[in-house]
């Protein structure tokens, strides 16, 4: 009981540098599933040293959520824990009865968590739920100053203001934040961060990264960083364990973990990156899926999935194998792998893409009969599968991008778009203002090419997207489609245009009907708008289509929850392409799936994009996936537009101070050992009312006195690349 | 048996819902969302138990809507004669309670009794020839009326011992008669008849003849249900073991210990209990008031079966008004928003700031001055009567339907957002199709839960309504005018509460099963995300 008083009254004696402070051994946990238990975590071990940070990596469904829910024993009401140990403060854990673990809890061990949204009460002032989590016994108004040096230690400006704030009224950032002050209430030595920036834009992810880096410096707390993200390990981590089903796979320190990876799984998701390889490679992607729960195999569980595996290997699981000093790996192949990567890495890429239709079919048999495999078809199998129905001119290559941007009848054209939704307030719901989510934006979009649209959350670009297909009223401006003008037309004058533009969203689990079957889904829109396709019959369309995404056709029957994430994004793209489009606004279309997936679909929507010669309006905000699939980029602030290139241009050699800055906070694999530079401060002010002058100015580095005055005219930089900001005026 | 069936407007509705259920269960097979929710319901425990008991009480209701006419002997009834038939409409129930139904008392008799509950001022000779006066309880017509039947006529004066185990009523009910609560003999005594133990004896002798009786008949009915019961488990467990094609003795097994995927243990067990409590009922009621008799000598029984009708015609033909209305208008302000949303939502607030109660009244006032100043539009009593009842289930429904409109209308709005509906708008696909294909089916689950919930909620509102007189024709039976009248009852000096008891029970078990089932639809229901995400 000793501890808990140390916790609660006592500064705690922060441990020395380097010492462990949790160690966990052979942890598993499960899931009651009928008279079952289905394991989820099956036997972890690693340990977490005082002031460091060690990341679990992994992808959605191996387990790391439930891991770190273990170590804190909040596990959902089916969750069991079935063994191991948890060693903290000398105590193990599991062992301790439920009144002591809550000592634990905030005091010594505390968490933060992915939604901001969702983990502070809503009817709380944001003070009283850091008070809350203060040790007891603290005067009124002692703890009231506690709270407002912890919120000024998380970053918050004006925590006086802010400390009576109730959490709707602050931004997802800001939420985080407060939910990281509360973390820190109890002074915890150990801090689990699930998923801590998911919901983030990349530039507050960047300052939430390097808040808890400083307050780890300054508190030489342990960290335990649960992520997917592999820039968020670079950026974030000492140390890295890879989890896939359920098992730790490999474990290293950061920079031999990037500069070395040895296990076949984790190679894969390096190669799976889109960053760095070029646009139209292919990118190389895992086959296969996490297997479920309940048909883990045995040995390794990687096996199925695995260009290495072996008879052994789906015989016995592999022991850890130590290849480096701190660097383990549970691979039987280990050597072999690193031998075979160095000499045939390229090869494999070539090797992957063209036998995938081979590998996918040994995969499927592998895999549990209820999945269906995904079947990579090659760009000439599914060109060969639409091309007599799909006629689209394909633009070269070659294409010089200037001459594309000035082409007498670009496919769409969107000039002055302008979105403001009303504000209405009191007992007539008058109008007292308005959001403007798009406020000026011109775009133009040739056939057969990509633009890509990006920027913060909330800048408008999803509104611009949805503008264009019509599917929101705009306030002004007009957008042309091939020449015709689009808004302002009736719903029966725009139908036979809604054939030649198409969406795909952004969450493939909202985007699906869950009650009808995925025959029913992509015929609707044929059905919708009366077109019959080339072949007998609709069913025999609606397989066609599945074919082309690669998916099987005999999904047609089944209904979406039956699928994962990619397989349903896959279902997405078939509907949209059934109406054969020659625009696809793609709305963060990945950046709902996990990197391996991530892979699959672009190169899905490359390989589409050659052979029917589609043009894409891309909305994103990851720069990874803009450098691989986009020809041009506009990049977008508070409803306008500050800077268009093309990629090379933008990306490159970017002029607005805002690009510079969105392209620095992205965390980047190569630069895992130079210091990051730092992020940019503040929030994008609300689209409701602009700061006056430069939308930038407020977050501006360089902001001078004419930014606040006027709005920057545009600047051409060169034939295509121009920018809205005064520096590059002078 | 010539018969003019007769369909009340009541029955062909009870009868449409029954097959809209078969129908919508068929469909929803073919939806494996929906498929999967009612498979979950039939693992529930609690709600397949609640299940067989609702069902018991549906299978009732609705042998009571099936309506006929019996044909009147007719004394010349040559073949060209159109045959008569009887003013009076009976149901398939009536039929089958004949015994229930025809052998009514002259006023109340306690449950199982022999005798009357009041005294009565009777004639009798006595040996000598003389005519005496006597004050007692007089044999009641039918009621255990076999049980040493030749005396009765001339026995009329046996003490009211026989009814040995309804002590409460034992004391004298009217208020004009001695008040002596004193046990029979002793009060008897005064009048020093030499009669007195010999018919003492004759009391004590009918009172273990009853008691026999009863027990004999009770054991052989529980016997019986068993052994019924019985086949009824084999027939289920061969009816598995051949579905599945597993051994006989495994499936049985996997039963007892409650593996099967349907709860079928829970279904058997309720089905048990029900049988040991029903079949002694029936047993009984052959040859006595289970429940006793009323004022005008009606078996309490019998109006606790009829009372089953009406309770589920009012919470199932109230929710047949309010569906339609609440799914449209809720989904209409959803989806459309805008002045439609503002139209609806001003319609609904009115309609909610108004009591529920004085706008029901008013209406039912209103219908019931109509019926009153047009009986011609009504063939028969029982037509009446059930306009009247169907009338009570519109004012209901129109008054009911803006709770379930509300939560449709807020899912609404979350649905629209969905991005399905906007593949699906940008598709051009019509206003109503995306309705009826993308936000219909999504809500279905809260419709679902909404109509079972309601279910107990509108017996229980018919009750309160019809007591405080607003509710069903006064000539229907139903709970509600059970306890109305037994609110008389209970006045008297001894208390009548078999009437009210009886009533009070099955409502309650019917209520309590509803509500059961509808907690194990609703969690089934609202996980229905979980399993498909
Ligand atoms: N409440 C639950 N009941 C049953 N199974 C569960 C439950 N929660 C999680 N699981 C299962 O446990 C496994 C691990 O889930 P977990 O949430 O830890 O994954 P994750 O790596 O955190 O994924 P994500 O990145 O999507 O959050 C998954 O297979 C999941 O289906
Ligand atoms: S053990 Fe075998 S299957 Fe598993 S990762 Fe290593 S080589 Fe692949
Ligand atoms: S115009 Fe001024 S404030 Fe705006 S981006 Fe350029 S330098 Fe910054
Ligand atoms: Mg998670």
């Amino acid at each position: 009981m000793s501890h808990e008083i140390d916790f609660a009254v006592q500064p705690r004696q922060t441990p020395p540098r380097g010492e462990s402070v949790l160690s966990v051994r052979g942890l598993r946990t499960g899931f009651a599933a009928g008279r079952t238990t289905l394991t989820a975590v099956a036997g972890i071990d690693f340990t977490l040293h005082a002031g460091e940070t060690f990341a679990l990596l992994g992808e959605s469904g191996c387990g790391k959520s439930v891991a770190a829910l273990s170590l804190m024993r909040l596990l959902p009401p089916a969750g069991r824990i079935l063994g191991g140990e948890v060693r903290f403060a000398g105590r193990d854990l599991l062992r301790l009865s439920e009144a002591e673990m809550r000592a634990v809890r905030g005091r010594g061990v505390s968490m933060i968590f992915q939604e901001p949204a969702t983990s502070l009460n809503p009817v709380l002032r944001v003070g009283e739920q850091i008070i809350e989590a203060l040790p007891g016994g603290m005067g009124r108004a002692d703890a009231r100053e506690r709270a407002l040096a912890l919120l000024a230690a998380a970053g918050i400006a004006d925590p006086a203001r802010r400390i009576d704030a109730y959490p709707f009224q602050m931004s997802g950032g800001m939420k985080q934040r407060v939910m990281i002050a509360e973390a820190l209430a109890g002074e915890p030595q150990v801090l689990i961060a699930d998923e801590p920036t998911t919901a983030l834009d990349v530039t507050i992810q960047a300052q939430i990264l390097d808040l808890l880096a400083r307050l780890q410096a300054e508190r030489g707390m342990g960290i335990l960083l649960i992520t997917h993200d592999l820039g968020v390990v670079a950026r974030a981590a000492q140390r890295v364990g890879v989890m896939y089903a359920g098992e730790i796979v490999e474990e290293a320190p950061r920079a031999m973990f990037f500069a070395a990876p040895r296990h076949p799984y984790t190679r894969k998701l390096f190669a799976a990156l889109p960053d760095g390889v070029g646009r139209g490679h292919r990118l190389e992607t895992i086959p296969g899926q996490v297997p479920p729960l309940s048909a883990m195999p045995a040995g390794c569980r990687f096996a199925p999935r695995c260009a290495h595996a072996e008879t052994r290997c789906t015989l016995a699981a592999p022991a850890w194998r130590e290849v480096a000093p701190g660097h383990r790996v549970r691979c039987h192949r280990v050597d072999e792998v690193a031998l075979a990567a160095s000499a045939v890495s390229a090869p494999l890429a070539a090797e992957m893409a063209a036998s995938g239709t081979a590998q996918a079919a040994h995969v499927g048999s592998a895999a549990s009969s209820q999945e269906f495999r995904i079947q990579e078809f090659t760009a000439q199998e599914a060109a060969v599968q639409v091309s007599a129905v799909q006629v689209s001119s394909i633009v070269p290559e070659g294409t010089e991008v200037g001459s594309a941007l000035t082409a007498p009848s670009p496919l769409l054209e969107v000039r002055d778009l302008a979105v403001h939704f009303p504000i209405r307030q009191g007992w007539l719901r008058r109008a007292v203002g308005a959001v403007r989510a798009v406020d000026g934006v011109s775009l133009a979009l040739e056939r057969g090419r990509t633009l890509a649209l990006v920027g913060e959350s909330g800048c408008g670009k999803t509104s611009v997207g949805k503008a264009v297909l019509q599917l929101i009223a705009s306030t002004a401006g007009e957008v042309k489609l091939d020449g015709r003008i689009l808004t302002g037309l009736s719903r029966s004058a725009l139908r036979p245009l809604r054939r030649r533009m198409q969406m795909v969203f952004q969450d493939p689990f909202a985007s699906l009907n869950p009650r009808l079957s995925v025959g029913e889904i992509i015929a609707e829109g044929m059905q919708a708008l009366g077109l019959g396709r080339a072949e007998a019959s609709p069913a025999a369309a609606v397989a066609a289509l599945l074919a082309q995404v690669g998916l099987d056709p005999a999904a047609a029957g089944r209904y979406p929850h039956e699928f994962s994430g990619g397989q349903r994004q896959r279902i997405a793209i078939a509907r949209a392409l059934a109406v054969q489009p020659e625009l696809i606004v793609c709305d963060e279309p990945t950046s709902a799936l996990d990197v391996s997936v991530q892979a699959q679909i672009l190169n899905l929507l490359g390989s589409l994009q050659a052979d029917l010669g589609l043009a894409y309006l891309l909305i994103t905000h990851n720069f990874a996936v803009v450098e691989h699939l986009a020809h041009e980029v506009a990049v977008m602030y508070l409803g306008r537009i500050v800077e268009r290139g093309t990629v090379g241009e933008v990306l490159h050699s970017p002029r607005h101070p805002y690009t510079q800055a969105l392209l620095a906070a992205v965390p980047r694999i190569g630069s895992a050992d130079e210091a990051p530079p730092p992020a940019l401060s503040g929030e994008m002010p609300s689209p409701a009312n602009p700061p006056a002058g430069c939308h930038f100015h407020p977050r501006c580095p360089r902001a001078g006195a004419e930014c606040r005055t006027a709005y920057p005219a545009p600047v051409a930089v060169s034939a295509t690349h121009t920018v809205y900001c005064v520096l590059n005026a002078r | 048996m010539n018969v003019l069936p007769v369909i009340l407007w009541s029955d062909a509705l009870v009868w449409l819902m029954a097959l809209a259920a078969l129908v919508l269960g068929l469909l929803s097979r073919r939806q494996p969302p929906l498929a999967a929710a009612w498979r979950r319901v039939g693992r529930s425990r609690p709600g397949m138990a609640a299940a067989t008991v609702v069902a018991v009480f549906v299978v009732v209701g609705l042998l009571d809507s099936l309506h006929y006419r019996p044909a009147l002997d007719t004394p010349a009834a040559g073949a060209s004669a159109a045959p008569a038939y009887a003013i009076e409409t009976l149901s398939v129930l009536d039929a089958l309670a004949v015994p229930l139904r025809l052998r009514g008392e002259k006023t109340y008799s306690a449950p199982l009794a022999t005798h009357a509950f009041a005294k009565e001022t009777q004639e009798i000779r006595a040996a000598d020839g003389s005519v005496q006066q006597v004050r007692d309880f007089p044999r009641l017509r039918f009621g255990g009326a076999h049980l040493l039947r030749e005396e009765a006529p001339a026995e009329a004066t046996d003490g009211d011992t026989a009814n040995a185990n309804a002590g409460v009523s034992r004391r004298t009910a009217d208020p004009s008669a001695t008040t002596d609560a004193s046990p029979v003999s002793s009060a008897m005594a005064p009048s020093a008849l030499p009669a007195t133990s010999a018919m003492s004896e004759k009391a004590a002798a009918l009172a273990a003849a009853r008691q026999y009786d009863i027990s004999r008949r009770v054991g052989v009915a529980v016997l019986s249900a068993l052994i019924v019961w019985a086949g009824v488990v084999v027939w289920v467990v061969q009816l598995l073991a051949r579905r599945e094609s597993l051994a006989f003795a495994e499936v049985g097994r996997r039963l007892w210990r409650g593996e099967t995927v349907f709860a079928w243990r829970a279904v058997l067990l309720t089905l048990a209990a029900i049988a040991l409590v029903v079949a002694p009922m029936l047993a009984l009621a052959g040859d006595y008031h289970v429940f006793g008799t009323d004022k005008v000598g009606q078996d309490v029984f019998y109006q606790v079966l009829k009372s089953v009708r009406t309770a589920l015609v009012i919470g199932l033909v109230t929710t047949l008004t309010t569906l339609p209305l609440a799914i449209f208008f809720g989904l209409a302000a959803g989806y459309f928003r805008g002045w439609i949303d503002d139209l609806i939502q001003y319609l609904y607030t009115t309609l909610n700031s108004i009591p529920g109660v004085l706008l029901i009244a008013a209406a039912v006032l209103m219908m019931q001055v109509l019926i009153d100043t047009h009986p011609q539009w009504f063939a028969t009593a029982a037509e009446r009567a059930d306009l009247r009842l169907l009338a009570l289930c519109f004012i209901l429904g129109l008054t009911s339907w803006t709770g379930l409109a509300r939560l449709l209308r807020g899912e609404a709005m979350k649905l629209r957002e969905l991005e399905f509906v906007q593949a699906a708008q940008s598709f051009g696909v019509s206003d109503l199709r995306i309705i009826a294909r993308h936000i219909l089916p999504n809500v279905m689950h809260i419709v679902v839960i909404a109509l079972v919930m309601d279910f107990s909620s509108l017996v229980l509102a018919e009750a309160v309504l019809s007591y405080v007189g607003i509710g069903v024709d006064p000539t229907m039976i139903s709970f509600g005018t059970m306890i109305n009248n037994a609110r008389l009852e209970l006045a008297r000096e001894p208390a009548v509460w078999w009437s009210l008891a009886a009533a009070f029970t099955f409502m309650v078990a019917l209520v309590l099963a509803a509500n059961l089932l509808a907690d194990a639809v609703r969690d089934a229901f609202d996980a229905r995300l979980v399993g498909s995400s």
